[in-house]
């Protein structure tokens, strides 16, 4: 499978998406911000970092790139987008994904290993994620305080699109575990189509035991799976 | 001719700036403030002559599309 991994001036995250996938045995290329298409990747990862120096707000330039053009005709035929941390942001500005990311609630930079509690498998970023398994992953954010009004949280809710909620080692979604105010502990969201997801969390660097958990590649893995499952169903 | 922006943070949604001032100013000893609300301010430089009503309905459009996020946040535009 082939990953298309975009580079807006100042993404700082695009290295460590392509190392993950290229290191869990699939292929990626950078795409920088100015193309007008994504060649022929399989799957879209918008990285970490801090695109246009998060002037305005977090991700409200870049999603007017050239390329964020062919990431939503991509996502419009049902590819596979996946958002990490400023390409979550970056995908809730552009419509991509519903609702906001904003400040932290205690307005610090939090850089630290969290849990992740896995609300629902039926996703093609979850699937292969093993039932119960908490994931220990970093994040590194000073905006990513999830944010929705009360109709958006509902149909996040009946449509099952949360995906990822910040909790305890032991799976309890505590106040305590949440690390930036996000509403419902919510750390990462689908669309409602399924095919759009983005999270704060970084599971990139935490794809290898060098890197003190591997716990992140189970979403790689789910988006490999994902992909064969696709290509199965074209080819018969 | 000047475009001025005020945004806003929504009033449901957590402001921890605001907060944190409000705190400050309290601790300062000025009474009475009941809530404090930190946005940001844009001014448009316009070339002179421009028509008003034309930029009012361009940047309103801006303002919507761009330099706020209607989700999160309100804006008030003046032209002068």
């Amino acid at each position: 499978m082939n990953f298309a991994v975009l580079q807006f001036p100042a993404s700082n995250c695009d290295q460590d998406a392509v190392h993950a996938v290229r290191l869990l045995g699939h292929s990626a290329c950078y795409v920088w911000h100015k193309e007008n298409s994504l060649g022929d990747a399989d799957a879209v990862i918008v990285p970490g970092g801090f695109s246009y120096g998060d002037y305005l707000r977090c991700g409200a330039i870049a999603r007017f790139s050239p390329v964020m053009q062919a990431v939503k005709q991509f996502a419009d035929n049902g590819g596979l987008v996946l958002g990490v941390c400023n390409g979550f942001q970056v995908l809730t500005e552009a419509g991509l994904l519903p609702g906001a990311l904003i400040r932290n609630r205690d307005l610090q930079f939090h850089c630290e290993h969290i849990f992740l509690k896995t609300t629902t498998n039926d996703s093609p970023f979850t699937n292969k994620i093993p039932a119960g398994k908490i994931l220990r992953v970093p994040i590194a954010h000073g905006e990513g305080c999830y944010f929705a009004d009360d109709e958006t949280l509902a149909k996040l809710k009946a449509n099952n699109q949360i995906l990822w909620q910040y909790c305890d080692a032991s799976g309890n979604l505590t106040d305590t575990a949440n690390p930036n105010g996000a509403v419902q502990n919510i750390a990462g969201i689908c669309n409602e189509r399924r095919n759009v997801a983005g999270l704060m969390p970084h599971p990139e660097r935490a794809s290898e035991p060098a890197l003190g958990s591997d716990d992140g590649k189970w979403i790689f893995e789910s988006i490999f799976a994902a992909l064969e499952t696709k290509t199965a169903a074209k080819a018969a | 001719m000047k475009a001025k922006i005020v945004i806003t943070p929504k009033k449901a949604v957590l402001d921890p700036q605001g907060k944190t001032v409000q705190n400050a100013l309290e601790q300062m000893g000025y009474q009475g403030v009941t809530g404090v609300h930190i946005g940001k301010y844009i001014e448009i430089d316009l070339a002179p002559g421009a028509d008003k009503a034309a930029a009012q309905q361009a940047l309103n459009d801006a303002a919507r599309k761009f330099l706020s996020n209607p989700v999160i946040e309100d804006y008030k535009l003046e032209i002068e």
